[in-house]
């Protein structure tokens, strides 16, 4: 049974769908003022101001974390810089009950839902109170609790899953969708192909969040695909889609707002292209430098997202000097004195090697354990980590 | 006891798996409607519902990925790619997404409820791309189980328990036997255990050790063996991992010999991996060397498929080798 129903030419007629071209949904301009025809969501204070406190809190933490990692206290690093509010102000559309299924520059929704500093670093420092039991890289957050799904390495493999998860949530009937964060490099995988096409064929209700900041790594948007953006490609699988601008909060807020209704009441998936920009280098061990202008840099830091929120909220008088100077120094505060005590945390425990690669540890693996300890003992000041760890049984 | 083959049993296993529990969903391609290109999923659909056994997108990468959606928002996922040959494109999903789930996260999250069936193995002209035995591939990952049976007592006892299981299993079908191999299936449920080989038939001269498929070329060269006065042991593996290797280790100390077949090629084989262990655990004990029986190192060919196929004849010939060592 073909879904296509197309008319009939009798010459060849090409067409490369240049004549579509997706506008970018705007509300605020960089002063704090609303567009002429615009019209604000309905966002009340406490939101707002829970939604701001977010992003002021993921922007000093990685300012911070960077120059943690620069001093060599930790290993990696990756900011999420100038994608604040593509990233909050969709979390913050959600009910706290939808999946999040991030890529790994969305630390902002871990931040809104309520993530603390103390779990950010636990799980940076990898110490014995991550979440992970510093088995990943830093950055690579999960939450069971606040439906954060563990982020992992491999780009666009969320993508897909947040389908089948949704797809889950559909079938359980209790009203929730799932989003997935992904950047505009990571949708050139299969596995952003793959999941599109499936939501659409299956009416799940998942949210496609792409981050396109214009770069992955040093390539340019222009090296990662020859079309107008990522949003068209919605055409060709028959979604909802939408472009906004992603510095924007109250566009992305109300984009996703209306995203989250097509899906949870309809079962309609949605793809939503927020255009933003990479601030930041792609991650500590990236230098930037290499592969763009300081001028280009300069133009979007004047579009500061969380400048432009502030602006807005200043204008609403919810805001104020007083309070924007208070937030900078506790969270300031926060930050350091919350690392440092991360930081003298001792290491997971050695069993913590070898437990949840399966429920339970099969005899071979316990096998290599035990070996793994009789050896560390023979040589406890090689590896002072686990040492102690090793003469208790286990 | 009922009388059934291959599929009907690994039909059985599925229709009661959904019917004790709603969460188990069935799907891939042409899974729906139609049951799949091999039945095994007849009547599903229309017993259960679209919206737990229907057909996916043709696209290997999309049915895993969804599959460990599900999985992790607490379905039960029963996915199927239609021929083993074709699950590499979703290596990445099986082999960094699912088989890591629950160690990257501490726990928070895991896919444990992922059973991924495979039709695999040849014998049945099917040429390079119809006929291969990837579980090798995947017996290099940590956090994955693979299961092989070998008939359809078998085929519904061990699809239950990997349906059942708390991590992710592949669960590899000999296709070659789905509806040559017929026997005596109990009704009802039933599971057989995971990680546990089982001794089809004890014996003093040489262990003979295969799964899946491998186990009725097996046979055949057993009964071979036997006329010449070879006492053989077999084992059928039955999970290649986590693989028994009590069980084998147990054999071969009383036995000193061990031949190990298997369908996919020598190089890397899962042969390898046994034969490493036992002469680890077994060098004092052992009379000959351990020999491998199994596919030659090349893509699986069409027309000189039997030439390539490590058949009865050539498991002989390794007893008797080794046997007479």
């Amino acid at each position: 049974m073909t879904t296509t129903k197309s008319k009939v030419v009798y010459s060849p007629v090409f067409t490369d769908g240049a004549e579509f071209r997706i506008p970018t949904f705007r509300l605020l301009k960089q002063d704090g003022k609303l567009y002429k025809s615009a019209k604000a969501p309905d966002l009340d204070k406490d939101k707002a101001l829970r939604i701001y406190r977010a992003m002021v809190t993921t922007r000093i933490l990685d300012e911070r974390m960077l120059a943690a990692q620069r001093q060599g206290r930790l290993s990696f690093y990756m900011q999420c810089t100038g994608e604040e509010a593509a990233v909050i102000g969709s979390a913050a559309a959600l009910d706290d009950g939808d999946m999040i299924m991030a890529q790994y520059r969305e630390q902002g929704a871990l931040a809104y839902r309520g993530f603390t500093i103390d779990e950010f670093m636990n799980q940076l420092f990898g110490n014995e109170m991550d979440y992970g039991k510093g088995r990943q890289m830093p950055v690579h957050y999960g939450s069971k609790k606040l439906n954060y799904m563990t982020i992992s390495s491999p780009l666009a493999t969320q993508i897909p899953q947040a389908t089948g998860y949704a797809y889950g949530q559909k079938l359980r009937g209790e009203g929730h969708c799932t989003i997935t964060y992904f950047g505009e490099g990571a949708a050139s995988e299969g596995d952003f192909h793959a999941a599109l096409n499936m939501a659409a064929v299956h009416r799940v209700p998942v949210i496609f969040l792409c981050r396109n900041n214009g770069y992955a790594i040093s390539t340019p948007a222009a090296e990662q695909f020859a079309a107008d953006g990522v949003a068209p490609r919605a055409y060709g699988y028959k979604m909802d889609v939408i472009r906004v601008d992603g510095n924007d909060i109250l566009a992305m807020y109300q984009a996703t707002q209306e995203a989250r209704k097509l899906a949870v009441e309809h079962n309609r998936p949605v793809l939503i292209e927020a255009m933003s920009y990479r601030l930041a280098a792609h991650s500590s061990s990236d230098d930037p430098s290499g592969y763009r202008s300081k001028d280009e840099e300069a133009v979007w830091r004047e579009k500061d997202p969380i400048l432009r929120m502030r602006l807005w909220l200043e204008s609403k008088k919810w805001w104020s000097e007083d309070d924007e100077k208070q937030l900078q120094e506790n969270m300031r505060r926060e930050v350091l004195e919350t690392m440092k005590r991360a930081q003298k945390r001792p290491p997971p425990p050695l069993e913590s090697l070898v437990s949840d690669v399966y429920d339970e540890v099969p005899p071979a693996l316990a096998e290599q354990f035990d070996k793994l300890k009789a050896h560390i003992s023979r040589y406890p000041d090689e590896y002072p980590k686990s040492a102690e760890h090793a003469k208790g049984g286990a | 006891m009922a009388k059934m083959n291959m599929l009907q049993a690994i039909n059985e296993a599925l229709d009661m798996a959904m019917a004790a529990n709603d969460k188990v969903l069935c799907f891939g391609e042409d899974v729906g409607v139609f049951g799949g290109v091999f039945r095994a999923t007849s009547n599903l659909q229309h017993k259960y519902g679209e919206d737990r056994c229907f057909n996916t997108p043709l696209v290997e990468q999309g049915i895993i990925g969804f599959a460990n959606g599900l999985a992790a928002q607490g379905s039960v996922p029963v996915a199927e790619i239609q021929f083993a040959d074709y699950i590499f494109p979703a290596f990445d999903q099986i082999v960094n997404e699912a088989a890591k789930f629950r160690y990257r996260s501490g726990n928070l999250f895991n896919v444990g409820n992922l059973t991924i069936r495979a039709p695999y193995g040849g014998g049945i002209a099917g040429g390079l791309y119809h006929s291969q035995s990837p579980e090798a591939y995947f017996a290099h990952t940590p956090g994955l189980k693979i299961v092989v049976p070998r008939n359809p007592h078998q085929a519904k006892g061990l699809l239950l328990a990997s349906i059942n299981d708390p991590n992710p299993t592949l669960f590899f079908e000999p296709k070659r036997l789905y509806r040559a191999s017929t026997g005596e299936v109990p009704e009802g449920e039933y599971q057989l255990p995971i990680g546990e080989a089982e001794v089809l038939k004890e014996g003093t001269d040489v262990t003979v050790l295969g799964w899946g498929a491998q186990m009725e070329v097996i046979d055949k060269a057993v009964e071979m063996a036997e006329k010449e006065g070879f006492s053989c042991e077999v084992i059928d593996l039955r999970t290649i991992l986590p693989w028994d290797v009590e069980t084998i280790a147990e054999s071969v100390l009383k036995t000193g010999r061990l031949v190990i077949t298997h369908e996919a090629p020598l190089t890397g084989g899962f042969a390898g991996e046994i034969a490493a262990t036992i002469q680890e655990r077994c060098f004092l004990y052992l009379e000959s060397p351990i020999a491998r029986v199994t596919g030659m190192d090349t893509p699986f060919p069409l027309v000189l498929e039997k030439e390539h196929f490590p058949n009865h004849l050539k498991v002989f010939e390794a007893i008797r080798e080794s046997v007479e060592f």
